[in-house]
């Protein structure tokens, strides 16, 4: 972590970038933070507790400007970086990348290349968490399922915690802000809650990276994560995804192939 | 107002009367890992040992959700069906806390500035308050600091504050308070002199409300906003929780010929909540949405609705996804 | 609990509808129930929110003079949801309108003072309202100067009146259309409202004037005004923000401490000084 100051302090300092987005303290645990100055380096701390996905704010025109800056990435965020220069989301002249692997050695990516190299070596798989509420989904009848997230997004009051911290949720005007046609009810009630959900996983299919941000965002801990995750681990040998890896291939429901095995677009 | 006391058997034989008395009654019910108000019918469902409900109690006279009228199109004409209030049940909410109690004069004031909103007042006169004076609180806890406090009276038409014995302080203060009271009367014996303070939390105030507003007044163009929002999400995590923030949208459920215009909650913190039509946006920046946030409770709505929009009940600060905690920018605010 | 639900519309007539411009109409209503009609009044610079019933409410000034009697009338531009419902309707159909909200032009205090409208593009409907007030009332006033100007000629709404407006030997009448935006037969000035406003120069001697346009415009406008000698009590406009309640709970329009819908829309710019710039 002191290497990671260091490099953090001499990259601001000498002008390399002006912008290091990475964690600092918070009141409970850390928190993200935006280092503009060599003097703040001091405050960055990069360890396990630090589980925002700063990728989220790297497409913040408002935020990063047009200067190149640097984020402090732990692995959900660089699956997240890869997805969004997939999707022509990112300038790589633009941002450089410091991490640090668990033990503790310290890396510098600057490219999407690069990054991905790095990513390639850590596995996605389902934490403690995720396997123990999906092992019980996943035993459930299709009624029961449908009775567990009915009951789950009824509390759902569209706060759009979910939507603001996922970075792959990067449109300006949201689906369920379009109103001609209204495809999407804009208020909370049980099956209004259902329909932006179930659009929100469709938008997701094929982009999510499984980093559980919507999830650990929403203030009335609905799981929400699992649907796209389940829906990536799904996906992923139906469509030559590998998960945690940029859908190179284009999103599943927005690419069409010659090749498809559906008979329906032809 | 009265104070009396009542035995861990007398509060079980008053409750199961509002039960009896075919009142809707909401109370913190723990379930999914949080707490939150939900409709029970027994006292043995009510939670005990939590610091906050996830969400405050301001949907039960602010829906989150509200049919304003609905209306038919029948030949070219339409016909409205306006807003019953005697659709609204007799209500009763069991174990809010002061912070929550007190969030029902802003709520109030915003609704009925100038002119009357039948609904929310439809909601509010026919809600009876009982709360429970606070003796546990976190680091997220702030109501000494903004006119509050753990035995704050303000907004409740009943308080008790729970003694060792299992039994309770009552104070009943208002009409409201009395009647329901008086639904099983010989459950509330004379007060034995507890003394009150000794029962709820030691939470001394955390800023000046008075340094905080004048701070404030001159606070527009300050690169505080900038500085302590770059992290917001803009997400409406802190609107939602919020016991007193009341902005609404209106919107349309349509069905063929038939419609229901619907109040549903809204944020300042959207990007898109100012948007003109025209694409212009006065508040395009987040940071000049925080500032929105901070000034309309600290600044603007003490000086034209002579109320503070802020109860101190810290939901906020526990929900932000990103850690935008009230107490800490406003005591920073505070001691610029 | 006889108290009125504020947000039920009254049920109003389309009894006309005129074609302005592209996608600009106005609609003439009347009041389907007659003792709501006897009971409602408003002034000069009062808003409503109309309603297409399947599509939602929308802000719009009220439009026709508080003189003319029997009727309101708005007039928009298809640009929405609820717009694009409201220009689907015909005469004869149903719409609904809730008002009237907001403050009013001060017309009684500007009583025996020259009149200076300055307007841009589709902002001249609340302006609209406020001049026939003073054409209906001509004698309260001096001289009445309207400076209006659109993109083209085609965008000049409510021509029939302009036309009127400049054949009456009371109101001095200058049309505008943006450069390029003449058509060969143009007869009026060719330049942006503030260069006109420039060159015209009305005087500000015992004179208000009243400006109302896109922000560009008001932007420019206002320098120029002060140039000529207008003081900030002087200048009025009317500010359009976004509304969805118009009675000041629905928190949209909070601009600093004011609420465009309660405080507004009309304000001085004596008054609006006291409004952050950046919000409106």
């Amino acid at each position: 972590m002191e290497k990671l100051r260091e490099r953090a302090a001499a990259l601001l300092a000498d002008g390399t970038v002006s912008l290091v987005i990475g964690f600092e303290e918070g009141t409970k645990r850390p928190r993200p933070f935006f280092c503009r100055t060599s003097d703040q380096a001091s405050k960055l701390i990069f360890d396990s507790r630090c589980f925002h996905n700063l990728a989220v704010y790297v497409t913040k025109k408002e935020l990063v400007g047009k200067e190149p800056f640097a984020v402090t990435a732990p692995i959900a965020t660089l699956r997240s970086i890869l997805q969004l220069y997939v999707e022509n989301q990112l300038k790589e002249e633009q941002m450089l990348i410091l991490t640090a692997d668990p033990a503790g050695e310290l890396f510098e990516l600057r490219s999407f290349d690069e990054i991905s190299a790095y990513v390639a070596n850590f596995e996605l798989k389902r934490g403690e968490r995720e396997e123990e509420i999906l092992h019980k989904i996943e035993g459930m009848t299709r009624e029961e399922r449908w009775q567990f997230w009915l009951n789950e997004m009824s509390q759902c009051f569209k706060c759009y915690a979910c939507r603001s911290a996922c970075p792959l949720c990067y449109c300006t005007k949201c689906v369920v802000e379009v109103n001609r046609p209204q495809w999407i009810h804009p208020w909370p009630a049980p099956l209004a809650n259902m329909e932006w959900h179930i659009n929100r996983a469709m938008h997701m299919v094929g982009r999510c990276t499984a980093c559980g941000a919507c999830g650990e965002a929403c203030p009335v801990g609905i799981p929400i994560d699992l649907i796209t995750r389940k829906m990536m681990e799904d996906l992923a040998p139906e469509f030559g995804y590998i998960p945690g890896l940029p859908a190179r291939q284009g999103n599943a429901l927005s690419s069409w192939r010659l090749d498809d095995r559906e008979q329906f677009i032809r | 107002m009265e104070t009396k006391y009542i035995s861990k058997e007398g509060l079980g034989r008053w409750f199961d009367a509002i039960v009896a008395s075919e009142k809707r009654i909401y109370a913190p019910v723990k379930s999914r890992g949080q707490v939150d108000f939900k409709q029970v019918k027994s006292l043995s469902e009510v939670a005990d040992e939590y610091i906050q409900t996830t969400q405050s109690i301001k949907a039960a006279v602010f829906p989150k959700a509200e049919i304003l009228f609905s209306y038919e199109k029948v030949n070219g004409k339409v016909n409205l069906t306006d807003f019953d209030p005697n659709s609204v049940p007799e209500t009763v909410l069991w174990k809010v806390h002061p912070c929550d109690a007190a969030g029902f004069r802003p709520l109030s004031a915003i609704f009925n500035w100038d002119s009357a909103d039948k609904l929310h007042n439809a909601h509010l006169s026919r809600t009876t308050i009982v709360s429970y004076g606070c003796a546990i609180a976190d680091e997220s806890c702030f109501c000494t600091s903004v006119n509050g406090g753990p035995g704050n009276l303000n907004g409740s038409d009943l308080q008790l504050t729970m003694l060792p014995d299992g039994g309770a302080i009552a104070e009943i203060i208002t009409a409201r308070g009395e009647t329901l009271a008086s639904l099983c009367p010989d459950a509330f014996v004379a007060d034995r002199g507890d003394d009150k303070s000794a029962h709820l939390v030691d939470l001394p105030a955390r800023f000046s409300l008075e340094e905080v507003q004048s701070k404030l007044n001159k606070a527009f163009d300050s690169s505080v906003w900038k500085q302590q929002s770059e992290r917001c999400l803009g997400c409406g995590a802190c609107a939602f929780v919020c016991p007193t923030c009341a902005c609404f949208d209106i919107q349309e459920d349509v069905h063929g010929s038939k419609g229901r215009r619907i109040r549903c909650w809204d944020a300042c913190g959207f990007s898109l909540f100012t948007l003109h039509t025209s694409g212009h946006n006065p508040r395009e920046h987040q940071s000049q949405r925080w500032r929105q946030r901070i000034l309309h409770k600290f600044s603007y709505m003490p000086e034209r609705l002579n109320v503070v929009g802020c109860t101190g009940c810290g939901r906020c600060s526990r929900a932000c996804p990103v850690d935008m905690n009230i107490l800490e920018h406003i005591t920073s605010i505070a001691e610029q | 609990m006889s108290e009125r639900n504020t947000y039920l519309p009254y049920l109003m007539t389309i009894d006309k509808v005129i074609k302005e411009a592209p996608g600009v109409k106005t609609f003439r209503l009347k009041f389907q129930n007659e003792e709501e009609a006897a009971g409602f009044t408003f002034q000069a610079g009062q808003f409503g929110e109309y309603s297409a019933f399947g599509e939602g409410e929308s802000t719009f000034c009220i439009a026709s003079s508080p003189t003319r009697k029997g009727y309101i009338e708005c007039t928009f531009r298809e640009t929405g949801r609820v717009t694009g419902g409201l220009s689907s309707l015909e005469e004869g159909s149903t719409m609904g309108f809730r008002g009237p909200y907001g403050n009013t032009f001060p017309m009684e205090e500007w009583k025996g003072k020259n009149l200076l409208f300055i307007a841009g593009g589709i902002a001249l409907p609340p302006m609209r309202c406020v001049i026939w007030n003073a054409l209906d009332l001509r004698e309260n006033f001096k001289d009445v100067t309207i400076i209006y100007g659109a993109k083209t000629v085609n965008d000049l709404v409510y021509k029939s009146e302009l036309k009127e407006w400049e054949e009456r030997p009371d109101v001095r009448m200058i049309t505008t259309v943006d450069p390029g935006g003449e058509t060969p037969d143009w007869k009026g000035e060719i330049g942006f409202v503030p260069t006109i406003v420039e060159k015209v120069a009305p005087s500000a001697e015992n004179t208000i004037a009243i400006v109302c346009g896109p922000p560009i415009m008001i932007k420019f406008t206002f320098p120029v005004l002060a140039k000529l000698g207008f003081t900030d009590e002087m200048i009025y406009t009317t500010l359009e923000n976004r509304m969805k309640c118009g009675v000041g709970k629905c928190g949209r329009c909070n601009v600093g401490k004011l609420y465009i819908c309660k405080d507004g829309p009309v304000f001085s710019k004596e008054q609006l000084n006291l409004i952050p710039a950046e919000e409106y």
